[in-house]
């Protein structure tokens, strides 16, 4: 049985609150302005509840099972962050509220700017950015007033490798530059014969920087990164990096350390903010000094106001903290100040760990990874398995399979992603990193037992054996989800975006 | 304390099987002289002093729980049912992602869909995302849009000065990189003045409805004036302002976008919001972001999906419009419980709840020496107040009175010195408003 849309839970005249009665004498409304028809549905509070739990049934989720999604960090998220995100004094905390109002939130803000820059090696840090995405289109725009403002306004090329997020060319060019796409070399790494060839000649005075991933989407650490930074840096180019895969690096190397000018950092994978069904997330970043002028803005500074001057003015000694627009800034990314419900859940996350317990985080989240790829050695190709050079290698947070066999012709990546869930686990990420044919990009983070990774690792080695013996299997799969396959191209070719019953009568 | 459920033995024996005696040298194409730095971070703590801490920065700030709270300007303190919390916290919402496995993601695409369809309901719009990051960005990401459909061809944009300052501080942050003019939001501009700057080259104009002062217009005249010129209009709607007043699908808006915080989401400090955007069918493969489409599964049956794929950035890559890839899901999950619980009726009910509340205010204000107010053009929520002091200094003795006041437009209008924004809500009270108008009079 399939859950009725909410409007067809509706009867005329339901309602699902109860609202005070007016207190103040009604005034006229105009009547001119007024619209005739507002088609809500009309719905009972316990309809309501009902229809949304079991909608939530239908749902696949970290509280309900392992989520090996690569790429997105899908991690525990603590229910005490949830708690203190619903405490009055942040949850009904006005945006706009005077800076002598807020000093609890400010000096929130400003400890997370301060230890997401300890933990990245960068000298300042903006919160403001609402995605990772956004913390991209940050740094771009950064990078390209820093090269307008130095006279250097044709440096309008950012080097992006083949093996990329999407956002990463999608942001250069919403930002006004263009992409130079670099190819990965044989071992999965960045060619440096390719990358010295778009360093040199005319093209040289163009390059604006360059973005990479660390370690790649591939789940590899670069060995040859302090090279493509120098290279990179020697004809004037700034170095991005994007942020999204720092669970594997948390006290093992930080990126300003390395020589990265610029990253953003993912609360929502990295820092355990929930992932809401897609969202939200919230996307700081960092700069060093040569950028630190140019974030976007609302930052939050720390005046260093004397014990003794605030004794005198009457105020409680300690920190006074305020809102301030960097020099040169980009500008404001959103309205208001970022995403200020998931800073908290980040400050608490980090709280909870200190130093130490970070670097524990990125060991595990490491650990799991690497151990999970040996129990597949065998069962699944394991691609760039080796560096350039030969030597053994290890992989990040997260790994690469083929997901195709080549006794098994027809099985894809994808039919081994629905198979998967038949077997009660979320599918790993299909076809990415692009470079990848049939990937299956898989990070089951360092919340994991090793029981579970067992069983993970158990059900992956059937579904190889399956795809030779009964292939059948993995193609009508999934046949345990409240669906089965869907008809992608009739969604889109027949536009259903909106409940008939939503339109004006 | 930690969330790391591994035994020291696990450890071992995980290491074993991969060959090593080491997590370190797990890390070996690290560089070496870059390796294993020490974080200078506070030391860890327990849940226990956790729940104190946060408790304890939550009691350093003044917020609408402990004070009588008269300040709007983009953001609401407004009344949410205890069941929208309750669904926010059932953990298969909240700790699922993008729903890229549809046959496990049935929850979050279906009350997706059920949001876009009653977003489409409050805006008359024929079809709605899922969806940008606040009501600034979903502003930016429609002036994208507008470009587009005159194929870059059209390079001006016009805003009204009456749109939220700091949205038209993002548009700009966000066409920074290209050969466009904005132009509108500096000086009076009133509709008259923005109609006169049309041109052939104007891709759009954009408006606020109700504007940032308040008040409702009537914007039938600019739709028609703008569409003869061949740019789009695009109205930036408060949502819950669209439970009495016209939708702007009704007088001719191509696009409409907006912030969905007013629709049961928590004030939280600025966000996470939920930027909304609803836009006519002809335009609909141009928009940016995530869109939930009906289908049926291999056995026919109802189900719904994310479509339109090709045009985002994770497969159309340096050729999409936008970089748009997380969402504001769970806030949009937010607003369907809410709208779903309000029904025809209740949303109606909470308009009406603002608009008489807010009438009574201005009028009680309206009536002190030294304070007015233009009762001349309808208002929804919010309205100007002309007030004989800075406003620095009146909301100091507010809130030394528990009274959070209004918003200082000095702060972005230079030309409205004295000038505060109050915004007046289904949760102030009677006596509440009566409390700020006797303080007020003592503050001539």
């Amino acid at each position: 049985m399939s859950e009725p849309i909410i409007y067809d839970l509706s009867t005329p005249g339901r309602s699902g609150v109860n609202l005070p009665a007016p207190d103040v004498p009604p005034a006229p409304l105009p009547t001119e302005l007024l619209r005739d028809d507002l088609p809500l549905p009309e719905v009972g509070e316990l309809q309501v509840v009902r229809h949304f739990v079991r909608l939530s049934q239908l749902n696949y989720s970290i509280d309900t099972g392992l989520y090996p999604l690569g790429s997105c960090t899908m991690k525990y998220n603590p229910k005490v962050n949830e708690d203190a995100a619903r405490l009055p004094g942040l949850a009904q905390l006005h945006p706009l509220a005077d800076p002598e109002s807020c000093q609890g939130a400010l000096m929130l803000m400003h400890e997370l700017q301060s230890w997401l820059g300890e933990i990245s090696g960068f000298d300042a840090v903006s919160l403001t950015p609402a995605a990772g995405a956004q913390g991209e289109f940050a740094g771009i725009l950064m990078i390209r007033q820093y090269h307008i403002d130095r006279g250097e306004p044709q440096r309008d090329i950012i080097l992006v490798p083949d093996s990329a997020h999407g956002t990463n060319p999608a942001t250069v060019t919403m930002a006004g530059l263009r992409v130079q796409q670099l190819p990965a070399n044989a071992a999965g790494e960045v060619d440096l014969a390719a990358l010295r060839e778009a360093c040199s000649g005319e093209n040289a005075q163009h390059i604006a920087g360059m973005m990479m991933t660390m370690p790649s989407t591939l789940g590899l650490f670069e060995p040859s990164i302090v090279q493509v930074i120098e290279l990179v840096q020697s004809v004037g180019g700034l170095m991005y990096m994007d942020g999204a895969n720092m669970n594997a690096l948390m006290a093992v190397v930080k990126p300003g350390e390395l020589g990265f000018d610029c990253m953003h950092y993912n609360l929502h994978k990295t820092f355990s903010t929930p992932h809401g069904g897609g969202g939200p997330g919230s996307g700081a970043v960092g700069v060093n000094d040569k950028l630190r002028d140019y974030l976007p803005g609302p930052v939050v500074r720390r005046d260093d106001r004397p014990a003794d001057a605030s004794a005198a003015a009457g105020d409680a000694p300690g920190w006074r903290y305020d809102w301030q627009m960097p020099a040169k800034s980009i500008g404001r990314l959103k309205a208001f100040a970022g995403n200020f419900g998931m800073h908290l859940r980040a400050y608490a996350y980090i709280r909870a760990y200190g130093g130490e317990g970070l670097r524990q985080v990125t060991r595990c989240a490491v650990l799991n990874a690497n151990y999970l790829r040996e129990k597949l050695r065998g069962d699944y190709n394991l691609p760039y398995d080796q560096t350039a050079a030969g030597a053994r290698r290890y992989c990040g947070h997260e790994f690469v399979v083929r997901g195709a066999f080549d006794d098994a012709p027809g099985v894809h990546a994808l039919d081994i992603s629905k198979r998967l869930i038949d077997y009660g686990f979320h599918p790993p990420t299909n076809y990415f990193p692009l470079i990848v044919p049939e990937a299956l990009l898989i990070e089951p983070t360092e919340t994991e037992t090793k029981d579970d990774l067992d069983e993970l690792a158990e059900a992956l080695r059937a579904i190889a054996k399956e795809a030779r013996d009964e292939p059948q299997l993995l193609h009508d799969a999934p046949s345990t989800a409240p669906v089965r396959r869907l008809d992608e191209a009739k969604a889109a070719r027949q536009l259903h975006l909106c409940c008939p019953a939503a339109r004006p009568a | 304390m930690s969330y790391i459920p591994h035994t020291a033995a696990e450890v071992q024996e995980m290491l074993a099987q991969i060959g090593l005696g080491s997590f370190d040298e797990l890390f070996d194409a690290v560089p070496a002289g870059q390796r294993f730095p020490a974080l200078d971070l506070p030391p860890a703590m327990s849940e226990m002093e956790i729940a104190a801490e946060m408790l304890a920065i939550s009691e350093e700030n003044d917020h609408a729980g402990d004070f009588a709270i008269f300040r709007g300007a983009g953001a609401y303190h407004h009344f949410i049912p205890s069941v929208v919390n309750h669904m926010l916290l059932r953990g298969e919402f909240y700790t699922a992602y993008t729903p890229y496995q549809p046959e496990i993601s049935q929850g979050t695409l279906q009350a997706t869909y059920e949001y876009q369809s009653m977003m489409c309901a409050l805006t008359g719009m024929d079809a709605a995302n899922a969806s940008h990051y606040d009501g600034a960005t979903s502003l930016a990401e429609a002036i994208t849009v507008a470009l587009e459909v005159s194929r870059n061809r059209r390079k001006k944009v016009i805003l009204s000065h009456a749109i939220h300052p700091q949205y038209r501080e993002v548009v700009r942050t966000y066409h920074q990189g290209k050969d466009i003019r904005i132009i509108g939001d500096r000086g009076r501009g009133e509709l008259v003045d923005l109609m006169e700057m049309l041109d052939s080259n104007t891709a759009m104009v954009a408006v606020q409805y109700p504007n940032f002062f308040g008040q409702i217009e009537d914007l039938r005249r600019l739709a028609d004036t703008v569409h003869a010129s061949g740019g789009l209009l695009v109205v930036v709607a408060n949502p819950l302002a669209l439970s009495l007043f016209t939708p702007p699908g009704e007088f001719g808006a191509d696009i409409v976008v907006g912030e969905g915080q007013p629709l049961g989401i928590p004030l939280t400090f600025g966000g996470p919001y939920l930027g909304y955007f609803a836009i006519k069918q002809r335009l609909v493969r141009k928009i940016a972001g995530r869109i939930i489409g009906e289908t049926v599964d291999a056995d026919g049956k109802r189900a719904y999906v994310m479509t339109l794929r090709p045009r985002e950035q994770d497969i159309k890559r340096e050729r999409a419009t936008s970089n748009i890839c997380t969402n504001q899901g769970l806030m949009s999950l937010a607003a369907a419980v809410y709208l779903s619980l309000m029904g025809k009726n209740g949303l109606r009910q909470v308009g009406e709840l603002n608009y008489h509340k807010a009438n009574y205010a201005a009028a009680q204000i309206n009536r002190l020496d030294g304070y007015s107010v233009d009762m001349t053009k309808p208002f929804f929520n919010e309205f100007m107040v002309a007030c004989p002091r800075p406003i620095a200094e009146i909301n100091a003795a507010l809130l030394d009175a528990g009274v959070i006041g209004g918003y200082d437009l000095a702060q972005h209008y230079y030309h409205l010195p004295n000038h505060m924004l109050i915004c007046v809500t289904e949760c102030n009270t009677r006596a509440e408003i009566d409390r700020l108008v006797d303080i007020l009079e003592g503050l001539r």
